[in-house]
């Protein structure tokens, strides 16, 4: 039993934190604001450079050939900056999809996502929108229990323009075949089921680079604006807020890295263990916009200043891959049921 | 990361499981806040003690067996599975005993520790004062030095299971010029000595679960002290961070009662309010969550760190979660939620309403939550001090 990260995943954590902060700042979140896809390939190859995009594609591909524990880290990194790029849809759930699926697919799509020249994006039946889908370059559907896999260019996409101007969404329409058909029945079912676990996952770990991310944002902000004479963080009123943050953030977290370990390693209960963190997360993140917005005032409420580039990223987040209330659906169907083992001694199974 | 247990942490579940299967009493026993009950807890620590399970992480010439952190948490999951009585002397085992491995001499720790995981000498915790709650640097209570004596006057109160209590630890002012954190000492005090007066006072259920305690020149030998003359904030620190974080609020607790409100809610369901179902959910999360926390910390522990501020998480989210599942449990339990478990039409009442009381308290005792938010704010989060 050893629930903690190695040197070498922090190591990797810090190289990347490193590398977004640099490059990813609200200023450059903005700029991509006003371009047509909202994506910059460039940004996007760099990216795969430090391995995030490949960071699931086997190493024989031109990834890194990790797993979901090493890869919690990074998501999180890319919450806390907001990044837009497609670390959720591409690296995240088309990755380990498309290597699950193997054969020609994977020989076509896998090098070339894993270097940062393709977007891979997925449909999936938790959402009626598909994410990245404008600027694919292949489109992988879950249709009535099958996978498909299309070329953009035969599909028709309907843009959705998002409160998030960072998320690009549409609604894609498209006719099914034989031809279009990759996986169906019992495998289809399972691919689906872990597609939807992964997406889950890194939305959570995501929200918990945001949900940090507000709280030092106002931290910040409260310790640096002054009314009364005073710093206003130095009000105890503003102190409770934040520190109530701190405490959802810190305890959503665990959460979120058994989620990641169970989905590396396919435990049985995978699916329950990242609902609890996609909904802690998600619950902190909540918190966390509300109360940043709070601590800031009237600032926090303008399109000015950068508070709401997190704020919205909390949103969006919240908002795929599973509401909470799918997600709690899914716990009360284990905690309430017969089988599970519920009480002391029955987290790791023991 | 691997989240499995070594075949020799299950061997060691397995072996105090079947300890305890055979020895946890049948029946629950009296409250520890009656003369019976206390009794019958330090009988049964003798028990514990007797089966080398007082205190699985103290070193055995201590009354331990030498556990690690690790195999210590699957102790408690055992203990709490198997729904074995509340420890009597938890302000001497969980507290001082710690205390005591970090500063005391080796002849304290012979002298002190042994007794204490026997429960022969059962602990009261002594830091407040009428006008040192909150404001613990506030202490006036004074120890003064004379020759290879301290002699004490002052007065502590709130002090848990003082009603019954052998001994009692806590700070006093050495220095009588001094101010605040300053000039304060650690000492152990035996309750039996001549100018002390313990008056018992009724806690909300009505039992005497805490004391005052009224000290009248009592002399009491310089070896009683624990850590240096003046130092006694440092090591009373120590203390409090045991007490917020991992010794004292195992997450076994709060697994259990999740468990049992689950049940409970199961025999309900049908009836149960809309969202009560998703309350019971997220408490289990919650408790899952906190378990986890616990694991985490544990890891890092065994790997060399120290735990700091971050206690005052801990102690915030224990004692808000132990209040909302007692909440929950009452909202379910709807009018019933008012009858003591001994009332004719009580059924599965059981013990939710002592629970919620109990509960109450979490947020106030072991230092009130907005204290913890002032220092989560202050040193984990770095905002100016007012
Ligand atoms: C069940 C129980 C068991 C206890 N056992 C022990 C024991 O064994 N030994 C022992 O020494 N003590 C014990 N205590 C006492 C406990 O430690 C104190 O009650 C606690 O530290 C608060 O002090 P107080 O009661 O004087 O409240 P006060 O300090 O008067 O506080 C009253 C209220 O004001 C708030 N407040 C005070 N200062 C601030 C501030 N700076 N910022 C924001 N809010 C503030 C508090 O949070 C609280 O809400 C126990 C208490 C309980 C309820």
């Amino acid at each position: 039993m050893n629930f903690d990260f190695t040197e070498d995943q922090r190591l990797l954590q810090e190289t990347v934190r490193g590398f977004l902060e640099g490059e990813c700042t609200p200023e450059a979140i903005r700029a991509l604001w006003e371009t047509d896809t909202g994506r910059s390939s460039a940004l996007w190859k760099q990216l795969a450079e430090v391995g995030l995009a490949g960071l699931l594609v086997p190493e024989s591909q031109e990834g890194m050939g990790l797993g979901e524990t090493d890869f919690v880290l990074l998501c999180e990194e890319t919450g806390r900056v907001g990044l837009a790029e497609p670390v959720v849809s591409t690296a995240a759930v088309a990755a380990p999809l498309l290597r699950d699926l193997g054969g020609e697919l994977a020989e076509r799509w896998l090098k070339p996502l894993a270097v940062g020249e393709a977007i891979v994006a997925v449909g999936h039946p938790w959402s009626p929108f598909v994410d990245d889908a404008h600027v694919a370059d292949l489109l992988l559907l879950f249709r009535d229990g099958e996978l498909h896999a299309l070329q953009p260019s035969d599909a028709t996409l309907e843009a959705q323009p998002a409160n998030d101007p960072a998320r690009r969404i549409a609604k894609v329409s498209w006719q099914p075949s034989a031809e279009t058909r990759v996986a169906e029945g019992a495998r289809a079912a399972e691919l689906e089921a872990v597609s939807l676990d992964r997406g889950a996952l890194a939305c959570a770990a995501q929200l918990l680079g945001a949900c940090d991310r507000l709280i030092n944002e106002a931290v910040d902000y409260t310790s640096q604006r002054q009314q009364f004479g005073v710093p206003i963080g130095s009000f105890q009123a503003v102190k409770h807020m934040l520190a109530n943050v701190k405490v959802k953030l810190e305890y959503a977290r665990p959460l979120v890295y058994r989620a990641a370990a169970s989905v590396a390693e396919g435990h049985p209960q995978r699916g329950v263990h990242v609902s609890m963190a996609k909904v802690a997360a998600t619950e902190a993140a909540e918190v966390g916009t509300r109360q940043a917005l709070q601590a800031h005032g009237a600032i926090g409420y303008t399109w000015e200043q950068d508070l709401h580039i997190w704020m919205r990223r909390s949103w969006t987040l919240a908002q795929s891959f599973g509401l909470s209330r799918r997600h709690r659906e899914r716990m009360a169907e284990f905690a309430l049921g017969d089988a599970a083992p519920i009480g002391a001694g029955g987290t790791f199974g023991g | 990361m691997d989240l499995t247990y070594t075949p020799a942490q299950q061997a060691f579940r397995t072996e105090v499981r079947d300890w305890l299967g055979a020895h946890v009493p049948k029946e629950p026993l009296a409250s520890f806040d009656t003369k019976e009950g206390f009794e019958a807890h330090r009988e049964w620590e003798h028990v514990l003690n007797d089966g080398g399970y007082a205190m699985v992480p103290w070193p055995v010439e201590y009354g331990g067996r030498g556990a690690n952190l690790l195999e210590w948490l699957i102790f408690e999951e055992e203990y709490y599975r198997a729904g074995a009585p509340k420890r009597v002397n938890q302000n001497g085992i969980f507290l001082l005993g710690p205390t005591i491995m970090e500063y005391g001499t080796p002849d304290q720790k012979a002298r002190f520790l042994p007794k204490m995981a026997a429960s022969e000498e059962v602990w009261a915790q002594g830091w407040s004062e009428p006008n040192a709650g909150s404001d613990m640097a506030n202490i006036q209570a004074t120890a003064i030095r004379d020759g290879d004596h301290y002699v004490i006057n002052g007065q502590k109160t709130w002090a848990s299971r003082g009603a019954y209590a052998d001994w009692l630890f806590g700070m006093f002012r050495t220095d009588p010029e001094s101010e605040r954190h300053r000039g304060l000492t650690f000492v152990l005090v035996p309750l039996d000595l001549p100018g002390v007066t313990v008056r018992p006072i009724a806690q909300l259920d009505g039992l005497p679960g805490f004391a005052e305690v009224f000290l009248d020149d009592v002399r009491v030998p310089v070896e009683n002290r624990l850590g240096d003359e003046g130092k006694g904030w440092q090591v009373a620190m120590a203390t409090a961070g045991f007490e917020r974080g991992l010794m004292l609020r195992s997450p076994a607790r709060f697994q259990e009662t999740a468990r049992r409100l689950i049940d409970l809610y199961r025999d309900h369901a049908a009836e149960a309010a809309p969202g009560v179902r998703e309350a019971v959910v997220d408490c289990w999360s919650q408790a899952e969550a906190y378990t986890l926390e616990t694991y985490r910390t544990v890891s890092r522990l065994l790997a060399g760190a120290k735990i700091g501020s971050e206690a005052s998480l801990n102690k915030i989210f224990w004692s808000e979660l132990d209040l909302r599942m007692h909440e929950i449990a009452l909202q379910i339990l709807e009018e019933r939620g008012q009858l003591l478990p001994g009332a004719p039409a009580a059924g599965d009442v059981g013990s939710w309403l002592d629970g919620y009381l109990f509960a109450l308290s979490g947020p106030i005792y072991a230092g009130t939550n907005e204290i913890q938010r002032n220092i989560i704010a202050e040193r984990i989060l770095g905002m100016p001090r007012a």
